[in-house]
């Protein structure tokens, strides 16, 4: 070992030695320099041409540039220090104007350090773009950076502010309802594996994302890589229903070589299957999109219990250390979904210009329609399954007290698999409702998180009729909010609530007192 | 590929600024996590409300870059008290719930459009670091070193102070972590109703320690803002904090010198990768990657370090594995 350690050592000095600089002669090449892109505000992927930028030094020009074809320009700069630059207002094209933002007046101030290649953002927007449109308007993603773009991070409410305030509350409302449901649909299975497990499960959000991303593979078309995750979720999911209902019945290694061949057929026929790529293309209805994800779902949650979940609880690990491992399964999964889809912001096809329906006073869409009772079926199904069925008076046991289900002959961890298995499939299902309802991006689910957060301590951790109510109110103040505050702070308001319930009543709504501290 | 550029390019990264200014986050979350059992999610809220004291102090204001430090530093103090005290009377997982969501609530509110008067929305705020270079030592545009582990002027002096301000942070813990103060904080982590019935008010002493780690944070944030010259929010994403839990599950909780080692090798092997993947995706052995992807694989790797870390080595590098497995409630 130590011997070992000397020698990775020596082998970092020999290198540090040996190689004369490479990241100096690498950012010496150009020396100082200021440099950007100018974009067309509607289409981003288009630049402006002719825009001229100059650069002082107190009183003297050092450099000037112009855009060319793809609005791009840079100025090489004598040295270090404080420069002026300067965009010609008469050189921008009379349909824009600058926007206010680091530039003032067409003006800005910028340090360059030494050997410092500097981006300077400066953006452009149409003139009638009103202050409300500002958010969308954000150029970040003119930045050089390896930021990924991150527009538009606020969630929308669908009405436009020009009708009068009684109006906007019936609307908000009614936006609110929408949004409170959707939250409640995915925030069930967060509120029940707390309950049998303890456990809160910080990947739940991205099982959000998973299901809304895996609806739009489907829907739009799913040729090789759609087939392949699809032949490899059936491996796993074998392997998770071989598991469940044979363990008992046949002995341990023929149970462990029968989930291993599963799960490898499942990996050769994903092989198979993107190695075929196009070759087998289809592409099914969105509803029937959303019914594959939600078993995707549902399997991913089960195999996740599985393979990690109840190995770690068998180990002993401690409950810290489990929501550290979830942590962990969120990077991981979300850079996964992040690596497999891009990191593009698309919607559903054919359900975003719908005209509206009038319900009495409220207007909504169609497709809101549709989510609202596809949710309300949901939930009503759900809170029957928990209700009436033996499954899910079982899952109400485990919920309440662990051990005494346990030591009343309930198959514990049999009863978790399910858990699991329905919130997986429940949050798939909320991330194609929240992603008709607003876009599809891989970190939609981090933040319907936040508000899951929100609806399940308002409502009392690990009960499921808890996170339906929890996730109507959170729902309802969100999109309330926004009728006196900026709708930016819509998620501090949830959050506000949820501080407020914490300080009042710790166990939520429909928590039963105990101690939680 | 060349291996030894990439291995010379990493141990720089090792002991540049970055490492050092994660290095005095990850002390703070030491605080929290390591001696107190406190699991704090958000620490990069901490990290923002530091550097956004700065940057509006220095842009917005025109104030001092010291004052915009202790602006930082009192937000972080706002902040902990605001946090803490809803949560620290309840079990651990509500402060983790609220930290996580407040660090994020944090970075929407400073990024909104409202705010740009203050915080320059997206934009972020510019020109922070005047002062600081003005009082350098070093020639701002000379490059310092030997070999491949060069620094401009200007860098240089930044890594200097933040690491000097690292090791003042460790000897503070250490005093603190052998004073009476520190006995009790280390006793409500192994068991919190023993403390409490030893007559201790468990709730304060939580509290302080939030506040001391956060104020860690908050520093780190301060040094991050004059480092760049330039803050912009979406660079407090939630992923900031989950690499200082790495960081300090690398290198060992509870332990002083845990996060500086854990910073040193988490950089390292950031730096390693990326060089890594990058060389194999130049000589085309990565087919069916672009080059954008580079980046979530390693976020990727770095969930999947943490997962590791803490199921198969949670006392990390150097820590005590009696230690670190006590806490199970």
């Amino acid at each position: 070992m130590r011997t070992r350690l000397l020698t990775v050592l020596l082998a970092l000095i020999t290198a540090i030695l040996v190689i004369p600089g490479p990241a100096a002669t690498a950012d010496e090449q150009g020396g100082e320099s200021l440099h950007g892109r100018i974009l067309h505000p509607e289409n981003r992927d288009q630049g402006v041409e002719g825009i001229v930028i100059t650069v002082h030094d107190g009183e003297d020009e050092v450099g000037a540039a112009t855009t060319d074809s793809d609005g791009m320009w840079e100025v090489g700069l004598p040295g270090p220090g404080t420069y002026r630059v300067v965009v010609d207002q008469e050189s921008v094209p009379s349909e824009f104007v600058l926007r206010e933002g680091i530039i003032v007046d067409g003006e800005t101030e910028v340090e360059v350090e030494a050997n410092d290649q500097r981006p300077l953002i400066v953006a452009l927007m149409s003139p009638g773009q009103a202050e409300s449109e500002e958010e969308s308007a954000s150029p970040s993603e003119e930045e050089t950076e390896d930021t990924p773009a991150a527009g538009d991070e606020s969630i929308e409410t669908n009405v436009d502010s020009g009708s009068s305030f009684g109006e906007r509350v019936i609307q908000l409302t009614a936006s609110g309802l929408l949004f409170g449901l959707v939250i409640a649909v995915s925030a069930i299975g967060l509120s029940l594996i707390f309950g049998t497990t303890k456990l809160i499960n910080f990947a739940h959000g991205d099982l959000v994302t998973f299901g809304a991303m895996i609806a739009l593979l489907f829907s739009t078309g799913a040729a090789g890589m759609g087939n392949s995750l699809l032949a490899l979720f059936a491996g796993l999911g074998g392997a998770v229903l071989i598991g469940g209902f044979l363990e008992n019945r046949l002995s341990r290694t023929v149970l462990l070589v029968a989930q291993g061949v599963s799960i490898l057929l499942g990996i050769v026929l994903a092989t198979v299957l993107g190695v075929l790529g196009d070759a087998v293309g289809w592409s099914v209805p969105l509803w029937l999109a959303a019914v594959v994800a939600v078993v995707m779902g549902a399997v991913l949650g089960g195999s996740m219990e599985r393979y990690i979940w109840r190995p770690l609880r068998h180990r002993n690990v401690a409950m810290i250390q489990m929501f550290i491992v979830s942590i962990g399964l969120a990077l991981v999964l979300r850079h996964v979904v992040l690596v497999l889809f891009g990191a593009g912001r698309e919607r559903y096809a054919g359900f975003q210009l719908q005209e509206m329906v009038r319900i009495g006073p409220v207007e909504m869409p169609p497709r809101d329609l549709v989510v609202m009772v596809v949710a309300i079926v949901v939930l009503v199904g759900v809170a029957c399954l928990l209700q009436f069925t033996r499954i899910g008076k079982a899952m109400r046991a485990v919920s309440d007290n662990r051990d005494l289900a346990e030591s009343s002959g309930i198959d514990v961890d049999r009863v978790t698999l399910y858990v699991w298995g329905l919130g997986g499939g429940l949050a798939a299902l909320g991330g194609v409702l929240y992603g008709l309802n607003q876009v599809v991006e891989y970190e939609m689910g981090f933040r319907l998180l936040l508000m899951m957060f929100a609806a399940v301590i308002l409502g009392g951790l690990g009960t499921a009729y808890g996170a339906m109510v929890g996730g109507l109110a959170v729902g309802l103040v969100a999109m309330l909010s926004t009728l006196w505050f900026p709708s930016q702070l819509m998620q501090a308001w949830a959050l506000a609530l949820m501080i407020l319930m914490l300080l009042i009543r710790p166990q939520g709504l429909l928590g039963r007192r105990e101690r939680v501290g | 590929m060349d291996i030894l550029s990439i291995l010379a390019e990493s141990t720089r990264s090792a002991i540049g600024p970055i490492a050092a200014i994660y290095a005095l986050a990850a002390i703070g979350l030491n605080f929290h996590f390591g001696y107190t059992g406190l699991l704090n999610f958000g620490q990069v809220g901490f990290m923002l409300v530091g550097a956004y004291g700065v940057g509006v102090s220095v842009a917005v204001l025109g104030l001092p870059l010291l004052v915009g430090f202790g602006v930082g530093l009192l937000c972080a103090l706002v902040m902990a008290l605001l946090l803490g005290i809803p949560t620290l009377r309840l079990r651990a997982d509500y402060l983790a719930i609220t930290t996580i969501a407040a660090a994020e609530v944090l970075r929407l509110v400073y990024r909104a459009g409202f705010a740009e008067p203050l915080t320059g929305g997206v934009y972020g705020l510019q020109n922070l670091a005047s002062d600081f270079r003005s009082i350098n030592p070093f020639d701002g545009g000379e490059r310092y070193g030997f070999g491949a582990l060069s620094y401009s002027g200007n860098n240089l002096w930044v890594l200097v102070v933040t690491w000097t301000l690292v090791l003042l942070m460790v000897g503070v813990s250490w005093l603190l972590m052998h004073s009476p103060w520190g006995r009790v904080i280390k006793g409500i982590r192994e068991d919190e109703d023993a403390v409490r019935s030893l007559g201790k008010n468990v709730f304060a002493y939580k509290m302080q320690a939030l506040v001391l780690g956060g104020m860690a944070g908050a520093l780190s944030g301060c040094m991050l803002a004059v480092y760049q010259a330039a803050i912009q929010p979406d660079q407090f994403k939630p992923q900031v904090t989950f690499f200082l839990w790495v960081i300090l599950l690398l290198g060992g909780a509870g332990r002083v010198f845990g996060p500086v080692l854990g910073a040193m090798v988490f950089w390292f092997l950031m730096n390693f990768t990326e060089g890594l993947l990058q060389g194999l995706g130049s000589i085309g052995l990565l087919p069916f990657l672009e080059t954008t992807d580079y980046g979530a694989i390693q976020l990727a790797f770095v969930g999947l370090l943490l997962v590791l870390l803490i199921v198969f080595r949670p006392q990390g590098l150097i820590g005590d594995r009696k230690e670190m497995l006590i806490n199970v409630k």
